[in-house]
């Protein structure tokens, strides 16, 4: 079933699958409409790639952003056989925004931490829109370390517009609980996958994305600030967000070329909000493939390899030398 | 770093007060705190402390070293790293260009400063951050001379220090590779954690952001100089994201003590006593 929401580059699909539709409505249809109906699906698709493989970082963000887009509780829904929710952080509550628990895929038990942005207007509220606060943190990193004591690998799906901006959670101690997930997860004894399926802002996403894999869906965004943060500080306005979204190179292909990635998992034709089961198999495969290599791995050797993934990232040189300052420096 | 979607909520910036850095030009200054104007050798002589109401100015990174080290006894490491534009970054003006004019303006190579030096004849590893340069905010160079000082203090087995002033977070203008700093750095840190290092955390105004949710949360010992800004998210992204007033004392050092992120908040002139004082405590 086509999506309800529609992004304004899609129009043209939407136009297309709408005469579709009508074609396909009609009773006994001729040979010749048969053909049609052919022609104009082999168009359809030809029409999604193209539009798709073009978007730029801006429609990515929306694409990331697209509310029928599947989200942590559609996988688990999607991916597990089974799911065991463990709720709360043992110190101030259960942050609904950040979910875990343990799952079964396929024939490898594993726990599921997972960003959930909420689909009702109900449950977006629960969930503060995919924001989490330091309970979600504490959280995750709780039921890590309760993984890595029974040697369960650790899945953690990625979709937040980045940490909760709030008093309380400034009051909880937002930075140092993102500042200790980030230290105690380059520890843990267990093989850790990241995937951003969605939006991956910030130390928000960060906070549970240090993995021995990290990966992303390929039409979400990762990047070191939102789009419109970005735009507020050094454009000085949020309209300038697409602006900051192209500048700041953060879709996969992107990452992927800067080696801030390992893989990009692909999406089905016109993004993951247009087939959730295919996007879903897609990654169960890429996650039980990656667990499997994982699992294999002696625990020194796992811990040593992830921390030389973030070891070797940053861009600089050593030469002392002092560059020549342009001419249209101002002063 | 920031991390919030929705539109609206940042403003267009024209009457955000800009914090000017670095202490004005000229033989009296202005303190923003009691808006007394008072005479700028006086406060040099007093740590950058306003002589009137007690105010911290800004202190550079060269400075903090003189204040907190013995005379002449800092030795810098990877002095030789230097800033790179990974994006090809352009907003206001390229990030090319933006790395040559902070260098001139502040004569450093980059916005952090490592080493090794004694306080009061304890050796030990210290590192810094300063605000001057594009908001002390922590790309590639900051994050890569920050994991090898931790590196070399876990080999050496000394105490780490490392003092804050990053109001900038993770960089923008590199993207995706100064989030990832917050990674390597803390990751850094779990090794010299795991290895029985003692690390001394020193938040100065401002640390937010990337920096605060990194290595300036996880010291062993976290001390703040009063009054100092510290938090996750700024605060004017707080305020449209919550749409109440904040309260006063929102993100200062006292707030945090409040909440227990903080242990001690000390006064600038007393942080060499007290930070000796804590490394003898813990035995190194």
């Amino acid at each position: 079933m086509a999506p309800q929401f529609q992004l304004p580059f899609e129009r043209p699909i939407f136009e297309l699958e709408d005469q579709l539709s009508k074609l396909e409505s009609q009773a006994n249809p001729s040979t010749a409409l048969l053909d049609s109906i052919r022609n104009m699906r082999v168009e359809i698709a030809r029409l999604k790639r193209e539009i798709f493989d073009r978007i730029d970082a801006w429609d990515t963000v929306k694409v990331a952003r697209h509310p029928e887009r599947p989200q942590t509780k559609d996988y688990i829904e999607l991916l597990c056989e089974e799911f065991v929710e463990l709720h709360g952080d043992r110190a101030f509550g259960d942050d609904r925004a950040l979910l875990t628990g343990f799952a079964q895929l396929g024939d490898q038990k594993v726990l599921l931490v997972g960003q959930q942005k909420g689909r009702t207007l109900k449950e977006r509220n629960e969930c503060f829109y995919g924001c989490a606060h330091p309970e979600g943190y504490r959280k995750a990193l709780l039921k890590m370390e309760m993984a890595a004591k029974y040697n369960l690998p650790i899945v953690c799906l990625i979709d937040t517009p980045g940490a909760y901006p709030g008093i309380g959670a400034e009051e909880r101690g937002q930075a140092y609980t993102i500042a200790l997930n980030l230290r105690e997860m380059s520890q843990l004894r267990t093989p850790i996958i990241s995937v951003v399926i969605g939006e991956g802002g910030s130390g928000g996403a960060l906070g549970i994305g240090i993995g021995d894999v990290v990966a992303m869906l390929q039409f979400a965004y990762y990047s070191v600030i939102s789009p419109e943060g970005c735009a507020g500080i050094l454009w000085k306005h949020v309209k300038f967000a697409d602006k900051a979204a192209r500048a700041l190179k953060f879709t996969s292909g992107e990452l992927l070329k800067q080696t801030v990635i390992d893989e990009i998992i692909p999406e089905p034709l016109g993004g993951a909000h247009r087939d959730h089961r295919a996007m879903a198999a897609t990654l169960k495969a890429f996650l039980l493939k990656h667990l499997k290599a994982l699992s294999s791995l002696p625990k020194d050797e796992l811990l040593e390899r992830r921390y030389q993934k973030f070891r070797k990232l940053g861009v600089y040189t050593e030469t002392a030398a002092v560059q020549p300052a342009p001419q249209s420096v101002p002063a | 770093m920031s991390q919030v979607d929705t539109e609206q909520q940042l403003e267009p910036d024209g009457d955000r007060p800009r914090i000017k850095r670095g202490v004005p030009e000229g033989l009296w200054i202005h303190c923003e705190s009691c808006k007394a104007t008072v005479f700028k050798k006086q406060v040099e002589k007093n740590h950058s402390l306003c002589p009137e109401c007690g105010h911290h100015f800004y202190v550079s990174a060269h400075g903090r070293i003189e204040q907190l080290l013995d005379e002449d006894s800092f030795e810098e490491w990877f002095d030789n790293l230097m800033p790179l534009d990974p994006l090809g970054f352009v907003d206001s003006k390229p990030y090319k260009d933006r790395l040559v004019a902070e260098q001139r303006k502040t004569g450093m190579n980059e916005a952090c400063i490592v080493g090794r030096g004694y306080m009061r004849g304890r050796p030990l590893v210290l590192g810094l951050t300063d605000s001057a340069f594009i908001m002390g905010s922590m790309g590639s160079v900051v994050g890569e001379k920050l994991t090898r000082a931790i590196e070399k203090a876990t080999e050496l087995q000394l105490p780490l220090v490392i003092v804050s002033g990053s109001g900038g977070g993770a960089r923008m203008h590199e993207g995706i590779l100064s989030l990832m700093q917050m990674g390597k750095v803390s990751a850094a840190l779990a090794r010299y954690h795991k290895a029985g290092g003692l690390f001394i955390s020193v938040l100065t105004n401002p640390t937010m952001g990337g920096v605060a949710a990194s290595f300036a949360s996880l010291g062993d010992i976290i001390i703040a100089e009063p009054h100092a800004l510290i938090g996750f998210a700024g605060p004017r992204v707080v305020k449209a994201t919550v749409k109440i007033e904040l309260p006063d004392d929102f993100q200062t050092s006292e707030f945090l003590l409040k909440h227990g992120f903080v242990d001690r908040i000390v006064k600038r002139p007393e942080l060499r006593a007290e930070i000796s004082k804590l490394i003898d405590y813990c035995g190194k």
